[in-house]
């Protein structure tokens, strides 16, 4: 009996909390991967997004925020479970993340169909960029081939006559493909695309092997996350760095740069990257955002963590110039669409299909003042690039 | 044709296939003998790799490492064995099932709360980091220690289990458990042995893996699927069988995903094959362990007198 009292008590003070909170907070569900060895990069932007919101003072337009964080387990399915349980049981007005090309083309729909706003801070499919564009989606990343395409100029520039090209078979994998081939003016001189996902293929001595017999120039790779640090492994384990340099998108930044360098594979030292953002960007808002992450976590935060960081300040924005009415779409699309706060990468703009028009830099991995390995940045590749999906979007 | 590819490919075979049996070895035993499914023994594997890479990283040495890890590993499989697996051999397989898959997940948190998401990365000392050259010929000198090291640890197998009086028992006990335990053999310590020898292989398995790939939570539930296969493809109980077994998968796995796109060029377009081959190699396995299944369900080499 008294049990029964004290679980009805509970359960409708539960009640009054969560509709209190709905009354008065801005909602944000944010969707990245927290389990499977891909949660390093998920506990980065997790970090990010919370320093973000510390930034804010919790506060966004005058309003409360709630975070509600979720993991899709590295799997389309689950994420797009995640994304209909943020905007059905919680209502959100926002949902964010999205580290996979995949994941994100799986969940979209669940999102837009309940006309939330959708805010990727890291997966940039070609679908999303080009014919499904949408109103209500934005990315504070960027199309997935632009990075590589900016390699690919970079390889002319370098003079590379052929190339070795790897990455893994999925979305995003297809894409970074598709972008460096584009530019690139050279032979390509083969092919492999690997298994991804949870259990993603990490051995890749058959694929090595054929890259050296194929004598190409040089070798161009995208592996994210732990297949990145695999790959580089056993890349110097083959000894092909002086026959091969290699160019990579996405695989080389500080997640795995502390391993390398407890690791001690120098070889790493050196090594060039395309990206739209580096710690050592010099403007106010990322030296604040990379100075408090670095003395909160003690590493440098990563190109997904930037990313996630810039989502959320974006959303703060939007909701600062509607002065907290999420009511109203209209305005509140016309605030995202102004992109109109302090991106760490500094200002961009958005094109027609919501997709950042930005700068594209090459990237140096270097050791910085205290020794700590990190990147920087050497050149400046691109200036305002627009993907080229642009054309596709009717928007 | 190029020779040198094809020699090269085909010792990243026998490596991938030496490798898993390693995993399989263990596994086709406690299956074979106790009548235990182990779906955890993937987590010998992983923490096999965890304590290898924390020792060799305290001592500076990579030896060490595996000596200590071999150690370590084979103490937590006999913990497992005493604590829970001895519980349930009488039980049926779903019981087996279940708890074990239990067993993975507290394997995987306790890694995850000891030493973090991020992996382990661990350093190869500079005598094994280098390059094999034979004429034209260059291999990464470390996937020829695997090569050895996995033909080692066959070689200790086939003596231990054709030569010796644990042996005999071992064999005894995957053609008949019942009548070994009728002539009054202590079982249960041949269980325990048993049962954390095979921990101990998965755990070097793990060890000699780590250094090209990492340590990372959950690399052995990746693997272990592929080890049930070799165990059911060579005949449940039987180690010749898990050793012809794994070492076909090896070189179909690597041979496949080698060639299998440029046969498929053949008949199809260059970009269709790029996206099916792979995703055809993934599963040739389980297309051989099908076929296998229909027209020889025993396994290839089943141990002698298993029903």
């Amino acid at each position: 009996m008294l049990a029964k009292t004290i679980r009805t008590a509970l359960f409708a003070s539960a009640l009054t909390v969560s509709s209190l909170a709905h009354a008065e907070s801005v909602k944000i569900g944010f969707i990245t991967t927290l389990t499977t060895p891909a949660a390093v990069i998920g506990e980065d932007m997790k970090n990010s997004v919370e320093l973000a919101l510390e930034h804010l003072d919790h506060k966004m337009g005058g309003r409360d925020v709630e975070l509600i964080m979720e993991d899709d387990g590295f799997k389309p399915d689950v994420g797009k479970q995640k994304a209909d349980k943020l905007v059905k049981q919680d209502n959100v007005d926002f949902v964010a993340g999205f580290i996979w090309s995949h994941v994100l083309l799986a969940s979209a729909n669940s999102v837009l169909k309940a006309d939330k706003f959708l805010i990727s801070a890291n997966a940039g499919p070609s679908k999303i960029a080009g014919k499904r564009c949408h109103k209500n989606f934005f990315s504070t990343s960027w199309q997935n081939d632009q990075t590589p395409m900016a390699m690919g100029e970079h390889l002319n520039k370098q003079g590379v006559q052929s190339l070795y090209i790897m990455a893994p078979n999925y979305a995003a994998g297809k894409d970074m493909v598709a972008g460096v081939e584009k530019t690139f003016n050279g032979e390509v001189k083969g092919k492999d695309l690997t298994k991804w996902g949870a259990d993603a293929q990490l051995d890749f001595s058959a694929e090595l092997a054929k890259a050296r017999s194929s004598g190409a120039d040089a070798l161009f790779v995208f592996y994210p996350g732990k297949a990145g640090g695999a790959f580089i492994k056993q890349y110097q384990q083959a000894g092909l760095r002086d026959e091969m340099p290699l160019y990579t998108v996405f695989t080389v930044d500080s997640i795995g740069l502390p391993k390398f360098q407890q690791g001690k594979l120098e070889g790493v030292l050196g090594s060039k990257m395309t990206q739209q953002w580096s710690p050592d960007m010099d403007n106010p808002a990322n030296q604040k955002f990379v100075a408090d992450y670095l003395k909160k976590h003690d590493k440098y935060p990563s190109f997904y963590g930037a990313q996630a960081y810039d989502s959320i300040m974006l959303i703060a924005s939007a909701v600062k110039a509607v002065g907290g009415k999420l009511d109203d779409q209209d305005a509140v699309r016309a605030a995202l669409k102004a992109a109109d706060f302090a991106s760490v990468r500094g200002k961009y703009t958005y094109g027609n299909n919501h997709m950042p028009i930005q700068n594209f830099y090459l990237r140096e991995v270097v050791a910085d003042a205290d020794g700590r390995w990190t990147t920087k940045i050497v050149d400046t590749v691109y200036e305002n690039h627009q993907d080229p999906y642009a054309a596709d979007c009717t928007m | 044709m190029d020779w040198n590819l094809l020699i090269t490919q085909l010792l990243n075979g026998v490596q991938l296939g030496l490798l898993l049996f390693l995993l399989a070895a263990g596994l086709t035993l406690i299956f074979g003998i106790m009548d235990f499914i182990n779906l955890s023994h993937g987590s010998f594997y992983m923490i096999g790799a965890y304590f290898c890479g924390t020792i060799a990283a305290k001592s500076g040495s990579f030896l060490l490492g595996i000596i200590g890890g071999m150690a370590g590993v084979f103490m937590v499989g006999a913990l497992v064995e005493w604590l829970i697996a001895r519980k349930l051999y009488r039980s049926d397989h779903l019981d087996h099932v279940l708890v074990t898959f239990g067993l993975i997940l507290i394997f995987d948190t306790s890694v995850h709360m000891i030493w973090g998401a991020s992996g382990m990365a661990i350093p190869l000392p500079p005598f094994l980091d280098g390059q094999f050259t034979l004429g034209s010929l260059e291999l990464p000198l470390y996937r020829l220690v695997i090569i050895a090291a996995g033909l080692l640890v066959a070689a200790f197998l086939y003596v231990l289990v054709s030569k010796t009086r644990l042996g005999m028992l071992i064999r005894a006990g995957a053609s008949n458990r019942v009548m070994v335990e009728a002539l009054g053999v202590n079982i249960n310590r041949l269980f325990l042995v048993v049962f954390a020898l095979g921990a101990m292989l998965a755990g070097l398995a793990g060890m000699l893996i780590a250094p090209i790939t990492e340590a990372s939570i959950g690399m052995g539930n990746d693997i272990i699927i592929i080890a049930f296969v070799v165990v059911i493809i060579g005949g449940i109980g039987s180690i010749k069988g898990a050793f012809y077994a794994a070492l076909i998968m090896g070189l179909l796995d690597t041979l496949s995903r080698s060639y299998l796109d440029d046969v498929m060029k053949l008949f199809m377009t260059a970009d269709y094959a790029e996206t099916a081959a792979p995703a055809l190699s993934a599963m040739l396995v389980y297309i051989l362990m099908a076929a296998v299944l229909a027209f020889r369900p025993q396994g290839l080499f089943p141990p002698a007198g298993a029903k």
